[in-house]
């Protein structure tokens, strides 16, 4: 169950428009390295984590994600909320108002259709982890890139904020790799799926 | 937005979000006493917070209404940066 609180995790207040970088943004809501990739990515890989611990750290990830998503979709919203159609034709955001209109649509700046094949489910925790701990570092590094091209401080703040907590997940997610580790044979980490495989005797497979 | 109203919540997302990253290494690190009594304190200060934010300036969640009309659809939604 999810409750919703009327408030941003982190605010967004944007008083200039700016369609072009909206194109850009929009890449961190439905694109390859997004927040809704990332909330369903941790989503989906806690049902089979046995470990309660990992299994709740992607839980509450996940719910950051979700937040941040809609921070994501705030920044856009608010960047294209009061666009003429003159600006639209002029700015090239055309192509996606054809389509959306000034809704938020989840899609890659490249105006690729979000993918679940995006993100991945394997139902092994140290292939979900390493996954998840790839994926906050691409998110990373796609919030560096926006911040290459942004130059307006109201839309830097919270880009900033979001990319910082890349940086946390990351680290926790690496965390989260080592509690699985340390409950296997360290001399080969990979002789069983912890989550699929059963051991005939209590001991032999673990440490 | 009025003044106190931004402050007011501009606090309680400061709040939030100490409990929000102090819960993910409490994830990952259950026995850590002194993250627990910092998650504890900051635990407190926010429910007070909210407390006082909902008397005066309504719901934050739809569970928390508690004036006679239905409050939690009259006022500007977060994404519109009112």
């Amino acid at each position: 169950m999810w409750t919703y609180e009327r408030r941003l995790q982190y605010p967004v207040k944007i008083t200039k428009c700016d369609p072009k970088i909206a194109q850009i943004i929009i890449s961190q809501y439905g694109g390859p390295d997004g927040e809704m990739g990332a909330s369903m990515r941790y989503l989906s890989q806690r049902y089979s984590c046995k470990n309660r611990k990992v299994a709740g750290l992607m839980t509450d990830i996940a719910t950051e994600e979700i937040s941040h998503l809609e921070i994501v979709a705030a920044i856009v919203h608010q960047l294209t909320k009061d666009l003429t159609p003159e600006q639209i034709a002029a700015s090239g955001f055309d192509k996606y108002y054809v389509d959306h209109t000034l809704g938020i649509w989840p899609q890659a700046a490249g105006g690729i259709p979000f993918n679940a094949c995006e993100f991945q489910s394997k139902g092994d925790p140290v292939t979900d982890l390493v996954e998840d701990m790839a994926a906050e570092q691409k998110a990373r590094t796609t919030y560096d890139n926006i911040l290459r091209l942004v130059k307006d401080p109201e839309v830097c703040d919270p880009i900033r904020f979001l990319r910082e907590r890349e940086v946390v997940h990351f680290q926790r997610f690496g965390e989260g790799l080592r509690i699985i580790q340390d409950e296997l044979n360290f001399k080969n980490f990979y002789a069983f799926n912890p989550d699929f495989d059963k051991c005939k005797r209590k001991g032999n497979c673990t440490k | 937005m009025n003044k106190g109203k931004e402050n007011m919540l501009h606090f309680i997302n400061e709040v939030s979000f100490v409990l929000d990253d102090v819960s993910l290494f409490l994830d990952t690190h259950p026995h850590d006493k002194s993250a627990m009594a910092y998650y504890n304190k900051y635990k407190k200060i926010r429910n007070e917070a909210i407390k006082e934010y909902e008397n005066i300036y309504g719901p934050l969640t739809r569970y928390n209404v508690n004036t006679p009309d239905w409050t939690w659809v009259s006022s500007p939604w977060p994404w519109e940066g009112e």
